[in-house]
This record gives C-alpha cells, structure tokens and sequence, in this order.
C-alpha cells in the first residue's frame, strides 16, 4: 500500500479534512477510536440493528398469532392474543419443556466441565513445562479445525455399543472438553498470570494443587466466567451430533426444535412458540452478561 | 461489572514478559524454587515428584476426553469408509476397500453437494465479512452506548441454528412470508425460495449471514482497536480521509484477522448443514438444490441408513479442507513473499 499516492492530491483539494480533528485531541495509543460518530453512523447502525432484531421481534409477533393469520397477506406485524397459549402448546405438545430441562442439565455438565479442565489444561500449557507440550498444543489447535461430522459415525456406533442412544449422556460425554476452551485459557494465563506469583507460592512450601487452587484459579476467574458463557451458549445451540444421539422421547431444545420443523401438519405459531421459548435462556444471558460475552469474544479474537 | 472485561482488555503488568521467558520462570524445572526443607527428606522428594508429574495430571483429563471423543473417532471413521456399515444391522461390518469411495465420486448427488457447498459458502461467506468489516468500522467511532450497539450486533448470535432456520423459514414461506411481501412493494412477483435453485441458495445463505455478521464485526472490531492510534494521526496530518484512512491503515493492518476469520468461515461453510436440513429437509430442496455435503453426509447416514459411505463423504470433506488449507498456506506465502 502505497501512502505517497493519498497524501498529494487530497492536501490540497482538502485543506481541514475532518481525519484531523483526531491529532488536536489527546493521543490514545492502542485505542483506534480517532472519531466520534456521526448522525449518518448513528443512522447506519440503527439499521442493522434493526436487521439484526426483527427477525427476533417477529418470532415473537408470530408465536402471538395463530396459524391461518400466519398465512394471510400480509403478515402480521403487531402482536395477537394467542401468545400463551401457543407458548404452551410448545411447552406441553412439543415436549419442550422436558427439552428445556434436558438441556439445562447438558448445557450446565458441559459448561462445569470444560471450564474447570480447560482451566487446568491451558494452565498447564500457559505456565508449566513438560515433555510434548508445544506439539500437544499444536494438535489442539488443528483439531479445532475439523468438522464436527468426522466423529459423528463412530460416536453413534460407541453409543448405540453401550446402549446409551437417546439418553443424556451420549451428548454430555463426548462434549465435556473442548479444544477451544484449553486455547481459550492458555491464552488468557500466559499473560495474567504472572509467574512470580506461582514461584512465590512454591517458596511458600504450596504443592502443585494448592498453587491451582489459590493462584491459578483466582487469576482466571475472569476468563472462566467468559469462557462459561460462550461454552453455555455453544453447547445449548450444538445441533449435529444432538439430532443424531437423540430422538423425540427424550430431546435437547435443538432436537425438538428440529422435530417441530420436520414433523406433520405444523402449526406455525406453535413452532415460532417454540423458536422463541429455546431461545429466551440464551436471550436472557445476554440481557444479563452481554457486555462480558463481547468482551470474551473480542479478547479471544485479538490473541487467537 | 466490567472487571471481566477489563482484566481481558489490559493485561497483568507482568504480560511483557515475553511467552520465552516463562519455561525458565516454572521454579522447580530450574531448581530455583526452594523445597521447604533439607534435600533428600521425604518431602523434598515429594515436592521434585509434583513438580514433574502435575502438568500431566492438569493435562489428563482434557486429552483424555478429547483423545477419545475427538482424535480416535477421526482416525475410526476413516476405519468405517472402508466397510460397508449399515444403520439396520450395525454389527454386520464388512471390508469393501475403497468400494464406498468409488461409489461417491461417481454420484452426482456428491459433485453437486460438493458444488452446492462451494456456492454457499461463497455467498455466505463474502457479504458477510464485508459486512462485518464495515460495521467494525462503525462501531469503532467513539459511540453513545457502544456496548449497547455491540450486544445488539451480537444477538442473532444467540439464536440457534435450528431457531433462525424456522423463523427465516416462515419469512420466506412462498405466500404470506414477509420477504416476499416487502418486495412486492418494489414490484417483485412472489419467489419460491425453497424450490427455485438460486433463491434457495440465497435463502439458506441470508441465515448464516445473519447469524455470523455481528459475530465478525466484533472480532474486527478487537483488531482494530489494537491499531496504534498514531498511525491514524500521521495519515491524518498527511490529509487522508476516512475512507482512505480505513483503505489505507485498517485494512492492511487488519490482515492476520480477515485471513483468520477467512478460515474460520471456510470451516464453517464446509460443514453447514442445519440451515439447508430445516429449510428443505434432508434432500436440501426437491431437487437437491440447496443440499450440502454436511446434509448429503447425514442423509445417506441416517435418512438413507448407509454408514460407510457416510463416513466415506465425512472423509472427502476431511481431504477437502485439508487441501484448502494447504492452499491457504501457499497464496499466504506467496503474499508474504511479494511484500
């Protein structure tokens, strides 16, 4: 990229180009906010939320509805009555309250699980040294790449072995770790960890268990917190290999979902009663903890 | 409640210690760190001991779960592409050699799965992160609410696969669907977005776009803001505007991003599968037209019932990403090289 090329027209045509206001305010360095926003920002962006929640929006205006008004012109675009009433046909005729339990109880194993042993894990990689470490790591990192469908096939013959199909365990199990989760960590600890830290415990006398348990574990506590929520979120919307190890009788919302859009005679607003009642939880996460889940994915990004 | 955020943001003091000098810092593998008492006593041996075996024991359970359920099943599948499993009779596993690999590569419905994944991954793929890249771009000003506008980028990223799928499903439905509605405003006849070949496509396509823009905003987003703001100052003092600015400074700076984010929707888009199975069902459209190699893969699985030529397909994808991130690697050398 040539500079030279912007600098000489643009001078002249353009004697107080608005860049410059950025070099009068003090300097941020790393910061990269040089300017305020604009109306014309403000403007753009207020369209591409709106993108990004009608569809949202509407579920909920359709789970209000009931199925022939959903096939009329044109479609509603305000609420109807029939909102509780179509939620609990979901809830009850869809079986997506056992649905919800059931991924409460998956998406809560696997969220404990993969905090806790990727936090052991990625402080292991971050801090300590051991034989293989670096091409342990490599090889955690390059699996990340594969698609999920390499391992379905021989998972699916292992649960059906076991007699585990269509029960619980067959999807927490091969989900407990995940290689994001130990890189996720490894990253964060090598650089919030200070290592004085762990030497000062070992002068202490602090065996290896106490040093995780008073030093690691305070240090992380933050990327475990993030790492939760992002390890929730994922295993809650986790759909391939849940719609494969499970069926109706005894489902996770994605697989009763998957249900309600491949089954008979669907009634539409129940399905958006459905849509809308899987999504509420995560929804609601992010009412609560949206500013930490931003923050997890910006900071894993930067150092990934 | 921003503590987690900030701790991510800025790290620990200690953070400019480079990732080098940190094996030498680990006390015991140096013998800096001082036993609690005298060499040779019990404890001190005790101590030498959880020095060198701790790290397996932090490191075991992941691999252990991960080896099991991760690695092994990966080399199991490559096992089963060469037998003929199928799901009526599980047991009944036959060698067939490369038998279920011939059959695949003179299917059409594999070349146009192959084809089909190719195109939507592209659609997908490109609009998205231009998008994203622009709306980075926007929310990197200085913002009134900026979290706010952030996790409102990210909603539709809460939303699962198969809850978008059924909502965008409706939307597009032929009559009655919103989409169709709003364009008759601009004159456009009702499409059938789940027969025709494109508008399926396209339909399946919009899904992931909109579920992943955001997603990218905020990762480009992360990349920008670690753009030294001098950089900024200087091209300003030269008289660069905004867009040459974003040309000029952020894009080039933002490679090593777009690159990995490049790869991670590749992956992604290799593997799609649940949009296209919820809109069209298994077949991907009555004609195939929106079918995946993620769907062609469960489709001769578990609709079809044919394990091995389903772990035969799960292995071809294998290959195929493999080959692209050899590509991959090739034009970013060659990148680098004409720098």
């Amino acid at each position: 990229m040539t500079t030279s090329d912007l600098t000489l027209p643009q001078a002249d045509t353009e004697p107080k180009p608005k860049g410059a206001r950025g070099s009068r305010r003090p300097r941020m360095i790393g910061a990269g906010k040089q300017l305020h926003a604009g109306p014309v920002t403000y403007v753009v962006l207020a369209v591409f939320s709106l993108v990004s929640l009608a569809p949202l929006l509407w579920t909920a205006i359709a789970a209000s509805r009931d199925n022939t008004r959903l096939a009329q012109t044109p479609p509603p675009l305000w609420f109807g009555a029939n909102l509780f009433k179509n939620l609990q046909a979901a809830w009850d005729e869809v079986g997506l309250g056992t649905a919800m339990l059931n991924s409460t109880l998956v998406a809560g194993t696997i969220t404990v699980s993969t905090v806790l042993f990727s936090t052991l894990a990625g402080f292991a990689f971050a801090k300590l040294r051991f034989r293989f470490s670096s091409a342990l790591l490599l090889l955690t990192i390059g699996t990340m790449m594969v698609p999920p469908q390499l391992a379905v096939v021989p998972l699916y013959l292992w649960m059906a072995d076991l007699g585990w199909s269509n029960q619980l365990q067959a999807v927490i199990l091969p989900t407990l770790v995940t290689a994001f989760g130990t890189f996720f960590m490894r990253q964060y600890l090598v650089q919030a960890l200070p290592s004085e830290l762990i030497e000062a415990a070992r002068m202490d006398g602090a065996n290896s268990l106490r040093v995780v348990w008073h030093v690691v574990f305070p240090a992380a506590r933050p990327a475990m917190a993030v790492l939760g929520l992002l390890t929730f979120v994922f295993a809650w919307n986790d759909f391939l290999w849940p719609i494969i190890a499970l069926n109706q009788q005894n489902p996770t919302v994605q697989v009763a979902l998957n249900a309600l859009g491949t089954g008979y005679v669907p009634d539409q607003a129940v399905i958006m009663a459905g849509a809308l009642l899987g999504t509420l939880p995560l929804l609601i996460a992010f009412l609560l903890f949206g500013k930490q889940i931003v923050g997890g994915i910006m900071n894993g990004a930067i150092k990934g | 409640m921003t503590s987690p955020k900030q701790a991510l943001a800025h790290p620990a003091p200690s953070a400019e210690t480079a990732p080098g000098d940190q094996p030498g810092a680990v006390p015991g593998a140096q013998g800096r760190g001082k036993p609690p008492t005298g060499p040779g006593s019990w404890r001190s041996r005790l101590y030498r001991w959880d020095m060198k075996a701790s790290p397996y024991a932090f490191i075991t359970p992941f691999f252990l779960v991960f080896g099991a359920f991760g690695l092994v099943p990966l080399l199991y599948t490559g096992w089963y592409s060469l037998h003929s499993v199928q799901l009526s009779s599980l047991d009944d596993q036959t060698w067939v050699g490369l038998e279920n690999y011939k059959n695949l590569w003179s299917s059409d419905f594999f070349w146009n799965a192959l084809k089909n994944t190719f195109t939507i991954g592209l659609i997908s793929t490109v609009p998205q992160l231009l998008l994203a890249l622009g709306i980075a771009h926007l929310l990197n000003y200085k913002l009134r609410g900026s979290t706010l506008w952030r996790v409102v980028m990210l909603t539709p990223y809460a939303t699962s696969v198969a809850a978008a799928t059924l909502v965008f499903t409706l939307l597009y439905s032929w009559d009655g669907g919103m989409i169709n509605w709003l364009l008759h405003f601009v004159g456009v006849d009702p499409i059938n977005w789940r027969e025709s070949d494109w508008g399926g496509q396209f339909a399946v396509s919009s899904i992931v776009i909109w579920r992943w823009t955001g997603y990218n905003a905020l990762i480009y987003l992360a990349a920008m803001q670690a753009i030294p703001a001098d950089l900024y100052e200087s091209t300003a003092l030269d008289g660069a505007n905004r867009w040459q600015q974003f040309r000029h400074v952020t894009i080039p700076m933002l490679r090593p991003t777009i690159l990995f984010t490049v790869v991670v929707s590749t992956i992604g888009a290799t593997q799609l599968f649940g949009e296209p199975l919820l809109f069209g069902g298994s077949k991907g459209g009555s004609e195939h037209q929106y079918q995946t190699l993620g769907l062609y893969m469960y489709d001769q699985g578990w609709i079809i019932g044919n394990l091995g030529k389903a772990s035969a397909i799960a292995w071809s994808m294998f290959l195929i990403l493999l080959i692209v991130a050899a590509v991959n690697m090739l034009v970013n050398r060659r990148l680098r090289k004409s720098q």
